[in-house]
C-alpha cells in the first residue's frame, strides 16, 4: 500500500513538487543573507526609545520603524523623490543603505505560495505540501520495511547506485521535508481560515487624549523599558493630526502610546494562536532562525533528485517485474504465491506458476515476499519462491520477510511450500530459502511439500518440482517454463590475447567494441548502460536462454568492453567465447554488481587475484587515474605462459596507477601460491589494513578460501579478522 | 473594471433617499509602480470635523490584513458590515482602479473629505495616502497620493 501511494504521488506530483522545492530552496537563503547584513546590538544595549530618539534626530520625517526577523531595522520616511525606506544602524540612527527587497525574492515567494494563480494556486500548493508529507512518511515506511525494521533505519542500503542514492537522500532529507510540509499545511489552513492565526485589529483607538506638546521620542517612558529585540513595529503619529498616537507592536502585544506623556493608553497582548502562528511561520520560512532555513533548503533541493531517481527506479522495477494477467486480490485468493527476487528471473518462474494454477481454476494472488500479509482469509495454500542474494542474503523483494513473519504470532492453518533458487557453485546454496523454511518450521507453519531447490534457473528442475506440487494438490499440472531472454545487445570482438595454453589453463582476454547507442535510446534506458570494472557482463551463448556472467575488466570510460575468460573443460559458454575470432559478435547485457567495487575515498586497495580473476582487478587499476595506492597480488602458473596483463601491469606501475605488484607462480622452481606470497608480506599487509586499506579478492573458490585463511593468520596479532573487515565492507570477494 | 452602482446605506449623510438627489460619480485611482504585491485600498469619507461617514470602496480580500489600513480601521471601527457588497480585489502596482457609484448631491461642497488608505505586503502602511475635499469644482482634477497613489480623480 505504502509503495503504491509513494509511486502514485511521486510520479503525479513530480512537476509541482519540483517547483515548490526549488523555489523553497531559493527562499531558504534569504534569512541567512538578511542576517549577514544586519547590525545586531547586544541584548539590553539599545532600547526602543534610544532607537526612536536617534532616528528622529537623523531622519526627522520618519513615519515608521520596523524590526525584521533578521534583526535588521528599517525606517520608512520621506525622501527627495517621494517615500523611501532605509536600513538603519541602531547605534547611530543613521540610514546605512536604501531598503529594497530584491524583486526576485518577491517573485519567488509568490511562485512558492500560489504559483501566480491566486486562491486556486494556494490550494494547489497546499495539496503539494500534503503530497510531500505523504511521500516522506510512505518513503520512510518503505525504507524501514526494506531494512528490516525501524531500528535498522540507518543501516547501509543495498542495491544499485540509483536505489542507494534515492534511499540515502530520502533518509537525509526526511526530517526537513516533514517539517517543511507540516508547517506549510498549518500555514495553508490558517490562510484559508480553517485554523485561527490570531491576527487581530488590536485595541480600539483610545478616545481623544489631551494634546500637550509632544516629548522627544527618546524620552517616551513606555519605550525606554523595551529592548530593541522585542520591537516589531513603531508607527509615528501623523504630524498633521494633533490627536494621533504612536502605534507600537512588540513580540508580546500591540497598543497606542501618547506622544505627550509617553504613557501606554491602550494595550492588547497577542493571543496564543498568534504566538503559535508566528512560531510555525518562523519554522517554515527560517525567518528569525536562519540556520534552520538553510537546513530546510538543503532538504528541499533534494526533492527533484528524489523525484527523478525514484521515477527511474520505479520504471526499472516495472520492467523487471512482469505483469500478472488476472492477479487475484490477496483476500480472495485460494493460492498465494510470494516472490523473493533480486534480478527479476524468479518473477518469471512465478509467472509460469501463476498461469498454470490459474488455468486449473485456482484463484491465485502473486506478490513480493515483503508484502506478506497477516492473514489470507480465503487461502488454502501458500507457495514461496525465494532466490538468494550474494552469499546467502535475502533478495531485494524479500529483505523484510523474516521480520514480518516474526510479527505473525498465530501460525495459519494453510500449508506452505518453499522453492529456493540459487547457484550450486556457491558454498551456501539457496541459503535464504533454507532460512525461510527453518523459520516456518520453527513457527509450526504446516508444510505442503519439503523444500525444493532450483540450480541456476534450471527449467527441468522446475518442471520436476511442478510434478511434486501436482501430486500434493491432487491435480494435473505442467510447469513448462521458458525463461524470458534478457534484453541484449550485439557486441563485436575487436581483439583477443591468449594465455596459458602451455600450462593447461587456456585463458583469453577478450575485448569488444562499445556499442554506440543513439542518444534517444540511451535516454529511454535501451542503450548500452554505463558500467564499471567489477560489474558483470551477461552472455547468452547461441541456442541458450540462460546467461553466463563474467566480471568486467573495463569501464565505460575506457571505451571498450573487456572480459577475461578461462576455458572450462566442457564449458558451453567459455568454449563458445574461446572460439570467437575478431569480427565475430555475441549477445550480451550488463548487470550491476555494486557489492564488488572499490570503496569511495582514497584509502589504499589490496587486490588479490589468481588466473582469470585478475580481470576486474586490472579494470580497477586501469581506472585509477587519481593515483590511489593500489597493491596487487597475482597468482598464476608460469610467468612465461599465463602472466595475464603482464605488459599492461608494468606500464601501469610506471604511470602510477598502481603502487606495487607481487606475483606468485606455482609451476616454476621455488614457486608457490598467492596466499604464500601474502604470508611473506605479513608486516606490510598488517600495516596497510591497520591504515584502513580495503581488500578485494577475485578468483576461484579454493583460492579465495586460501586467501581468507592466510589473512586470518597474519592479521591475528592485530585483533582484526577477515570477518570484521567483511562486516565493514573492507573485505569483498568475487568468487566463481 | 466594470462600472458599479453602489448606494451607501450605512450613514444618513450619504443615504440616497431617491435617485433624483444623486448622481453617478467615477473614482479613478492609479497606483505607482512601487514594486510590490497588490495593494489593499480603502476609499472612505469623513465630514468637516473629521468624523467617519461611510466607505465607498474597499480593495483587498483577506480581512486579517485590514488592520494595515489603520486610518480606515480607526475611523470605521473596522466592522466588516461597513464594506459588505463593496469589496473588490487588491490593485496591482502601476494598475488603475475605476469605480462608478451613485453619490448623494449633499456630499459635495459641504466640507466632506475623501480618504484613501493604502498598504501592501512587507511595505509601509499609508493611512490617508490621499485626502481630497469633495467639491463640484474639484471634479476631474487629479490629486497625488503620499506613497502608493500616483493620481486620483473623481468625475461626474
Amino acid at each position: 500500500m505504502a509503495r503504491r501511494i509513494h509511486a502514485c504521488l511521486g510520479l503525479s506530483g513530480l512537476l509541482l513538487l519540483t517547483v515548490l522545492a526549488v523555489s523553497g530552496a531559493v527562499l531558504s537563503i534569504v534569512p541567512a543573507w538578511d542576517r549577514a547584513g544586519a547590525v545586531l546590538p547586544p541584548a539590553g544595549a539599545v532600547s526602543v526609545a534610544d532607537l526612536a530618539g536617534r532616528v528622529t534626530q537623523a531622519i526627522p520625517d520618519v513615519e515608521e520603524l520596523r524590526r525584521l526577523p533578521s534583526g535588521k531595522i528599517v525606517a520608512f520616511h520621506g525622501g527627495s523623490d517621494g517615500p523611501a525606506a532605509s536600513v538603519i544602524d541602531p547605534s547611530s540612527g543613521q540610514a546605512v543603505m536604501p531598503y529594497a527587497p530584491p524583486a526576485l525574492q518577491r517573485w519567488t515567494t509568490n511562485l512558492h505560495r500560489s504559483l501566480f494563480l491566486g486562491e486556486g494556486g494556494r490550494l494547489a500548493t497546499a495539496a503539494g505540501a500534503l503530497a510531500m508529507l505523504a511521500l516522506t512518511l510512505s518513503g520512510l515506511q518503505m525504507t524501514a520495511r526494506r531494512m528490516g525494521g525501524w531500528r535498522r533505519m540507518l543501516a547501509p542500503v543495498r542495491g544499485d547506485g540509483l536505489r542507494r542514492l534515492h534511499t540515502d537522500l530520502g533518509r537525509l532529507s526526511a526530517l526537513g521535508l516533514t517539517l517543511s510540509s507540516l508547517t506549510a499545511l498549518y500555514l495553508a489552513l490558517a490562510t484559508f481560515g480553517m485554523i485561527p492565526d490570531g491576527a487581530s485589529q488590536g485595541p480600539a483607538f483610545p478616545a481623544a487624549s489631551t494634546s500637550w506638546p509632544a516629548l522627544p521620542a527618546g524620552q517616551l517612558a513606555a519605550l525606554r523599558e523595551l529592548d530593541l529585540a522585542q520591537l516589531r513595529e513603531l508607527s509615528f503619529p501623523n504630524p498633521d493630526n494633533p490627536d494621533d498616537l504612536f502605534r507600537l507592536t512588540t513580540a508580546a502585544g500591540e497598543g497606542y502610546i501618547a506622544p505627550a506623556s509617553g504613557a501606554v493608553l491602550a494595550w492588547q497582548d497577542h493571543s496564543f494562536a498568534r504566538h503559535v502562528h508566528e512560531f510555525v511561520y518562523m519554522l517554515h520560512t527560517g525567518q528569525g532562525l536562519w540556520w534552520l532555513g538553510l537546513l530546510l533548503g538543503l532538504g528541499a533541493i533534494a526533492t527533484p533528485v528524489l523525484g527523478v531517481s525514484g521515477g527511474v527506479a520505479w520504471w526499472r522495477q516495472r520492467r523487471v517485474r512482469p505483469r500478472f494477467a488476472g492477479n487475484v486480490r490477496a483476500a480472495a485468493a485460494d493460492t498465494v504465491i510470494l516472490v523473493g527476487s533480486e534480478g527479476g528471473s524468479t518473477w518469471g518462474f512465478a509467472r509460469t506458476l501463476h498461469a498454470a494454477l490459474t488455468a486449473n481454476g485456482h484463484k491465485v494472488h502473486v506478490a513480493a515476499m515483503n508484502d506478506l500479509a497477516r492473514s489470507y482469509p480465503a487461502a488454502r495454500r501458500m507457495l514461496l519462491l525465494a532466490a538468494t542474494h550474494g552469499d546467502g542474503a535475502a533478495p531485494a523483494s524479500a529483505g523484510a520477510f523474516l521480520q514480518r513473519l516474526g510479527e505473525i504470532t498465530e501460525a495459519p492453518a494453510i500449508p506452505v511450500a518453499v522453492l529456493g533458487f540459487g547457484d550450486r557453485r556457491f558454498p551456501h546454496f539457496c541459503r535464504f530459502a533454507r532460512d525461510v523454511e527453518a523459520a516456518l518450521r520453527q513457527r509450526k507453519w504446516p508444510a505442503l511439500m519439503p523444500l525444493g531447490t532450483i540450480d541456476r534457473q534450471s527449467t527441468q528442475e522446475f518442471a520436476r518440482w511442478g510434478e511434486a506440487l501436482a501430486a500434493a494438490l491432487g491435480e494435473r499440472l505442467a510447469l513448462a517454463h521458458a525463461p524470458a531472454r534478457p534484453r541484449t545487445q550485439r557486441l563485436t570482438l575487436v581483439s583477443r590475447v591468449d594465455h596459458g595454453m602451455e600450462v593447461q589453463a587456456p585463458t583469453s582476454v577478450l575485448r569488444f567494441a562499445l556499442p554506440k547507442g543513439a542518444l534517444l535510446a540511451r535516454l529511454a534506458g535501451r542503450g548500452f548502460p554505463r558500467f564499471a570494472a567489477g560489474d558483470l557482463l551477461g552472455i547468452l551463448p547461441p541456442d541458450c536462454a540462460v546467461p553466463r556472467y563474467y566480471s568486467l575488466a573495463s569501464s565505460t570510460r575506457d571505451g571498450f568492453v573487456e572480459i577475461c575468460v578461462r576455458k572450462q573443460a566442457g564449458g558451453l559458454c567459455s568454449g563458445f567465447l574461446h572460439g570467437l575470432r575478431p569480427g565475430d559478435a555475441v549477445d550480451a547485457f550488463v548487470k550491476a554488481n555494486p557489492a564488488f567495487r572499490p570503496a569511495d575515498g582514497g584509502t589504499p586497495l589490496i587486490l588479490i587475484g589468481a588466473g582469470a580473476g585478475i580481470g576486474p582487478l586490472a579494470g580497477f587499476i586501469r581506472a585509477n587515474r587519481e593515483g590511489r595506492p593500489i597493491h596487487l597480488y597475482f597468482g598464476g602458473r608460469d610467468p612465461a605462459s599465463d602472466f595475464l596483463y603482464g605488459r599492461e601491469l608494468a606500464e601501469w606501475l610506471k604511470q602510477g596507477r598502481m603502487t606495487s605488484l607481487a606475483t606468485a607462480f606455482s609451476r616454476i622452481k621455488g614457486g608457490g601460491y598467492v596466499q604464500d606470497r601474502l604470508r611473506a608480506d605479513a608486516d606490510r599487509l598488517r600495516a596497510l589494513v591497520a591504515g584502513g586499506a580495503q581488500v578485494m579478492v577475485c578468483g576461484g573458490r579454493d583460492m579465495a578460501a586460501g586467501v581468507t585463511a592466510a589473512l586470518a593468520d597474519l592479521l591475528a596479532p592485530t585483533g582484526i579478522s577477515p570477518a570484521t573487515l567483511r562486516a565493514g565492507g573492507r573485505y569483498v570477494e568475487d568468487v566463481y | 473594471m466594470k462600472p458599479l452602482l453602489a448606494a451607501l446605506a450605512l450613514s444618513t449623510a450619504l443615504t440616497v433617499p431617491e435617485l433624483a438627489a444623486a448622481r453617478p460619480v467615477t473614482l479613478t485611482t492609479t497606483l505607482n509602480a512601487y514594486g510590490g504585491n497588490g495593494a489593499y485600498l480603502a476609499i472612505y469619507v469623513t465630514d468637516a470635523g473629521g468624523a467617519y461617514k461611510g466607505t465607498l470602496w474597499f480593495a483587498g480580500g483577506k480581512s486579517k490584513y485590514y488592520s494595515h489600513l489603520s486610518g480606515w480601521e480607526r475611523a470605521s471601527g473596522g466592522r466588516l458590515a461597513e464594506i459588505s457588497g463593496i469589496t473588490g480585489a487588491s490593485v496591482g502596482a502601476g494598475r488603475t482602479l475605476k469605480v462608478t457609484l451613485d453619490l448623494a448631491d449633499a456630499l459635495f461642497d459641504a466640507g466632506y473629505k475623501l480618504h484613501i488608505d493604502a498598504a501592501a505586503e512587507d511595505m509601509r502602511d499609508s493611512p490617508s495616502d490621499v485626502v481630497v475635499p469633495l467639491t463640484a469644482a474639484g471634479a476631474g482634477r487629479p490629486a497625488r497620493g503620499r506613497s502608493y497613489v500616483r493620481s486620483f480623480t473623481y468625475s461626474m
